[in-house]
């Protein structure tokens, strides 16, 4: 495999040139507690090799048995899609010989997948919509892992040998492929991630899967092709592999197309191939070429019965579905009142869920979105995490923000509450409590602290006094200072003009 | 139906993962042609209005629900490999790549 | 008319597997005392037979003691518990070799038990050992076994029929009462008809194949091997019904076999209507075997039976379909084996050590001449561009034939053939041509395509060597194979004087080379 670096067409001349076709293979791993076709836990991280039984060892004599919750999935997320579901499918073997393939042959679905025909609308970041129409949906199950000990490289090549842990052979896979898209232009690369994006919000939405693109819980292949302009026929594709993050597919497509425009700018032909992408130089390398030799030998998997889906089974999981996140996203924004960048801004963040929750746990919307936007998303930030990673709650934001609508706090001191909560100190109300947070407003302690900061300070009390009040902050500095921030501010810069006579 | 040459054997036994030494492709490229030209016959009543068979017996949706199973004791089966380390299989570099 | 009178015996290995659990219900025995005499009978012949590739004898004796304790506090124990019996060794058992017969599996022990040996532990029955067998069950005589030939108890010169050919001949020495088999094509059955023993294949879906070390997954079931009709329900009762592990697997329950047996024992098939199937009594047959089957079909008329022709014009078709479906299946089936996660590893020759190259070498070791040309054969119809014409095909064959079976039984209860078109060869006389030796599956095949139950009981004698009866019932209704089995097996001992291995020689006394392999 040669990494040399291949000759590029800067991007904007290369689909002025060409009309760019992609199409994407989304692999998402089912968050079911067993896999495909055995009891077998599907925990993430667990010791090498202590997820298997005899079924996802291949062990001789093993027998495959199907999950239903698996299968139930698969046709939740086929529904999500507006797919066909079909009416009776099979599974197959796809034979091939491969270390991490313990039976070698995986159990998949070929020519009958559980779902077909349907599509999604994708949105934009700037609002526009693209209708991206599905193939196919189908169900198989996942290889286990190879680590390549001894080479150089850690890569394939190289390596002495390699081990293998079967852990996460058998857990449930549904691929998802899409036809081809088309007439997106120069916003292929943007499509694309935008479609990973929304199937993965999609699969959250459904429960399905955790769908962390950092555990390889949603994998992409993206196949990218180019052709002269948009009535010539598709040109040839290559396929890029386990595209494994939400930036990736967009510059891997972004790379593909400036590649091939290259490649056929110089007078030759893309090579119809399987391709790697490299996260850190950002390049596609040649992998494997595809040839007659592929010859997988499916048949219908003899071990499993055909999944009869009956209409009522559909329509019973049809109506468990949830709301799907763009529909949801539009009829939040419009009940909260934000604006579009807001609203983007808040789905950037992830914080869809913790706002809504918030608002449903008695906070404003308004509110909610200052918190976790503001105080929460810096200290998140800061601290490497995710939003929900955070140690606070929407039940404690609201309660947060009840306590500044009640006068109990200010900003400051809710500020102080919450790094309190952060700091696993409790709620914001028994951090406030304990701290002895709270804003004084008593006339009596107020008076105090103002005759000490007026005393303090006589020739400010003079330049009031001859109705110059621009020194008035200076004194309820004093005495916020003094009352460690407690008091009421508006109510001391009365009592400090009552005082000097100048009201 | 054509007959299989010992390329042809050699291109399955390429697919199918089995060394074959040079007297066995002769001598399976010969019986293999006989057996392939025997079993052709089939060919003669399988029409196209004759549905396929692909299992003995007409099952549909049989399930598993999503429950956890003990699993194997991980020693006990890496005892059984031929070579392992650090809890997993150790098998010989893999040149080919998926 | 009742049970055939049998002469009690003192050899506790020449009872049958019934009149042992009686013995030991009443506490007239030990299961440790029957379970001893077995190894002993083992030790003592099976160098000559070579049943067994592997015995257990001290797993078999614990089991023994055990039943037997359990037995003394008063448990409430399964019918054939204390009752030993033997186990192909295709059948996955935990910490016992299990080979197939193959060097590619030599030395694995595996980690987990089959659902029909987790049944037989269950219901106190001690494993004796593992049977000889075909290499990956390919074959008709054993001889492709990697471990040796096995003998046929009646000559020993000659095959004991395959691929379970162990089993048959365990259960013929009287090195066991009771076997189980697996049949794909008829590696129950044609073995029971040449070594004179009684041998089923439930219907598919009826026993479950979680464990067995798959040959061809839409063909193949575990089924007893037995002396008597009576003894096979008693075992098939203990291993059959429903496993959630097996997605073939039936969830009816079984329909009640033993009893079927002993209705059939009084000998009355009045109401019955038995097919002759015309394309199973042709040419090919050996003339010996023709008169029994004729016979027998008299002794069925007598026995009230109604005898009808049928015709299944696509059985013609049957073995082309079979040497498709099974080399395609079994070339998946058996990719597994690999060198990579358990048994043998090969390097090879040169040095090269890729896994590919591993892969490859230690497949090309492992496995003999027969499996590698099932599994070229496989990869050929399995293989783009030829998938239509010839797996397709074959598919298409198997609903002609299900067909077929369909039609049949509307006229029939049953349907009746020999079970095998000769009688016992001798040993190397066919390995050279593997076409003849697929022939002599022609009448067992079909049943195995349709998923349909059959049953071969010994009915007599051709130029000295035993001749099999075939029984085949719908899906589902394997209590019609012991219902007539029963019947036709006691109103032959009645002929007899008693049943048809009695006749058998003594077996040279010959101790086998290890006790364990």
């Amino acid at each position: 495999m040669s990494t040399t670096t291949a000759a590029l067409v800067d991007y904007d001349e290369a689909v002025s040139r060409f009309d760019p076709v992609i199409g994407i293979e989304v692999h998402v791993e089912l968050g079911t507690l067993t896999k495909m076709f055995d009891g077998a836990p599907t925990e993430f991280g667990a010791e090498p090799n202590t997820q298997v039984t005899p079924v996802s060892l291949g062990l001789p004599g093993a027998l495959p048995a199907l999950n239903r919750t698996a299968v139930e999935s698969a046709i939740r997320i086929g529904l999500a899609l507006n797919c066909e579901i079909a009416e009776l499918c099979r599974f197959a073997r796809k034979n091939y010989f491969y270390p991490d393939v313990p039976k070698n042959f995986q159990t998949s679905q070929y020519d009958e997948p559980i779902a077909h025909d349907g599509w999604i609308d994708v949105e934009l970041e700037d609002g526009t919509v693209v209708r991206v129409e599905i193939e196919r949906a189908h169900m198989e199950e996942d290889a286990g892992k190879n680590t390549h000990v001894g080479g150089s490289t850690g890569r394939i090549h190289g390596a002495e040998y390699s081990l293998v842990d079967y852990n996460r052979a058998g857990i449930p896979l549904v691929e998802i492929v899409t036809r081809p898209i088309t007439g997106v232009g120069d916003r292929a690369p943007e499509v694309a991630r935008a479609y990973v994006q929304t199937l993965r919000d999609i699969f959250r939405a459904l429960g399905v899967s955790e769908a962390r693109m950092e555990r390889g819980n949603v994998r992409a292949d993206v196949n990218v092709s180019l052709r002269p302009s948009p009535d010539a026929p598709l040109g040839t594709r290559t396929e890029t592999k386990n595209v494994n993050s939400f930036r990736s597919v967009e510059r891997a497509v972004r790379y593909e197309i400036s590649r091939q425009a290259a490649v056929l700018e110089s007078g030759g032909a893309v090579v119809q191939e399987t391709r790697h992408w490299h996260e850190d130089t950002g390049v596609t390398t040649s992998g494997r070429v595809k040839s007659d030799a592929e010859d997988y030998r499916y048949f219908p998997e003899p071990d499993l019965v055909p999944v009869a889906a009956s209409r009522t089974w559909v329509e019973e999981l049809r109506a468990t579905l949830p709301e799907m996140p763009v529909a949801r996203r539009r009829r939040l924004q419009g009940e909260w009142g934000y604006s579009d960048p807001e609203m983007r801004d808040v789905v950037n963040a992830g914080a869809i869920e913790l706002i809504e929750a918030s608002v449903a746990a008695g906070a404003s919307p308004a509110a909610a979105r200052k918190w976790w936007m503001g105080e929460l998303a810096r200290t998140a930030n800061a601290e490497g995490l995710a939003l929900e990673e955070l140690r606070v709650t929407p039940a404690d934001v609201a309660e947060l923000q009840r306590l500044v609508d009640s006068g109990r706090l200010n900003d400051k001191l809710a500020r102080q509450a919450l790094a309190g909560v952060l700091a696993g100190e409790g709620s914001p109300e028994e951090v406030a409590r304990a701290r002895g947070l709270e804003v004084v407003s008593d006339d009596g302690a107020l008076l105090t602290a103002v005759d000490a900061a007026l005393a303090a300070q006589p020739d400010v009390v003079e330049k009031i006094r001859s109705g110059n009040l621009g020194p008035v902050g200076a004194i309820i500095g004093a005495v916020m200072k003094a009352t460690r921030g407690q008091a009421d501010a508006g109510r001391v810069r009365e009592l400090v003009l009552e005082r000097v006579g100048a009201s | 139906m054509s007959t299989i040459s010992r390329e042809e054997v050699a291109r399955l036994a390429g697919l199918a993962r089995i060394d074959l030494t040079g007297p066995e492709l002769d001598r399976l490229a010969g019986e293999l042609d006989v057996i392939v030209e025997s079993v052709a016959t089939v060919s003669r009543v399988a029409t196209a209005d004759v549905p396929a068979t692909s299992h003995p017996l007409p099952l549909t949706n049989v399930f598993r629900d999503d429950v956890v199973e003990p699993t194997l004791p991980v020693e006990e089966i890496l005892a059984a490999a031929p070579a392992a380390q650090d809890g997993r299989f150790l098998v010989p570099q893999i040149l080919e790549e998926d | 008319m009742a049970d055939a009178p049998v002469a009690p015996t003192d050899d506790l290995t020449r009872r049958t597997a019934a009149d042992l659990a009686d013995a030991l219900r009443a506490r007239e025995v030990s299961s440790v005392e029957v379970t001893q005499a077995h190894l002993d009978r083992i030790a003592a012949v099976d160098g000559a037979v070579h049943a067994f590739l592997h015995v257990s004898a001290d797993d078999a004796l614990a089991t023994a003691r055990d039943v037997d304790a359990r037995r003394a506090a008063g448990e409430d124990l399964a019918p054939l518990a204390g009752v030993p019996v033997a186990v192909k060794d295709v059948v996955v058992t935990r910490g016992m070799p299990t080979t197939a017969g193959s060097r590619i599996l030599e030395g694995w022990v595996p980690p987990y038990d089959a659902t029909i040996v987790e049944r037989l532990r269950a219901a106190g029955m001690p494993i004796l050992g593992k049977t000889n067998m075909d290499e990956f069950a390919m074959g008709s005589s054993t001889e492709h076994s990697a471990y040796g030939n096995t003998h046929n108890p009646w000559d020993l010169d000659r095959i004991p029929g395959g691929s379970g050919g162990g089993s048959a001949a365990a259960v013929a020495a009287y090195e066991a009462p009771l076997a189980i088999g697996t049949d794909t094509g008829g590696s129950i059955r044609q073995p029971g008809a040449v070594t004179g023993t009684v041998g089923v294949k439930p219907t598919y879906g009826g026993v479950s194949r979680y464990g067995l070390v798959a040959l061809a997954s839409s063909l193949d079931q575990a089924g007893p091997v037995t002396r008597t009709v009576l003894d096979s329900a008693l075992l098939h009762e203990a291993i059959g019904g429903h496993d959630p592990r097996d997605a073939t697997s039936l969830p009816d329950a079984l329909p009640a076999l033993v009893e079927a047996a002993r209705a059939g024992r009084t000998g009355d098939l009045r109401g019955v209507r038995v097919g002759v199937v015309r394309e199973l009594d042709g040419e090919g047959y050996q003339d010996g075997v023709r008169a029994r089957f004729e016979e027998s079909l008299d002794l069925l008329r007598e026995a009230g039976a109604e005898v009808v022709e049928v015709s299944c014009p696509h059985f013609e078709y049957a073995l082309a379909a079979y040497y498709l479906i099974l080399p395609s299946e079994a070339s998946s089936n058996l990719a597994k084996f690999d060198g990579m996660r358990f048994g043998l590893r090969v390097e090879p020759r040169d040095g090269v050590v890729t896994a590919e190259r591993v892969m490859a070498a230690t497949r090309g070791a492992g496995f003999g001449d027969e499996v590698k040309r099932r599994i070229i054969l496989g990869t050929y119809a399995l293989s783009a561009g030829y998938y239509d014409a010839y797996y397709g095909s074959a598919q298409k064959v198997r609903t002609l034939i299900q067909r077929d079976f369909a039609q049949a039984f509307e006229r029939a209860d049953v349907l009746v053939s020999p079970t095998a078109p000769t009688t016992a060869f001798r040993l190397g006389e066919k390995l050279d041509d593997p076409l003849a030796m697929y022939l002599n599956d022609v009448a067992t095949i079909p049943a195995n395509l349709a998923g349909v139950p059959g049953m071969s009981v010994p009915n007599g004698l051709a130029d000295g060597l035993p001749v099999g009866f075939q029984v085949l019932a719908p899906a589902r209704a394997d209590d019609r194979l012991y219902r007539v089995g029963a019947a036709l097996e006691m109103l032959l001992e009645q002929r007899w004087g008693g049943p048809l291995l009695a006749g058998a020689p003594e077996l040279p006394v010959r101790a086998p080379e290890g006790s364990t392999r």
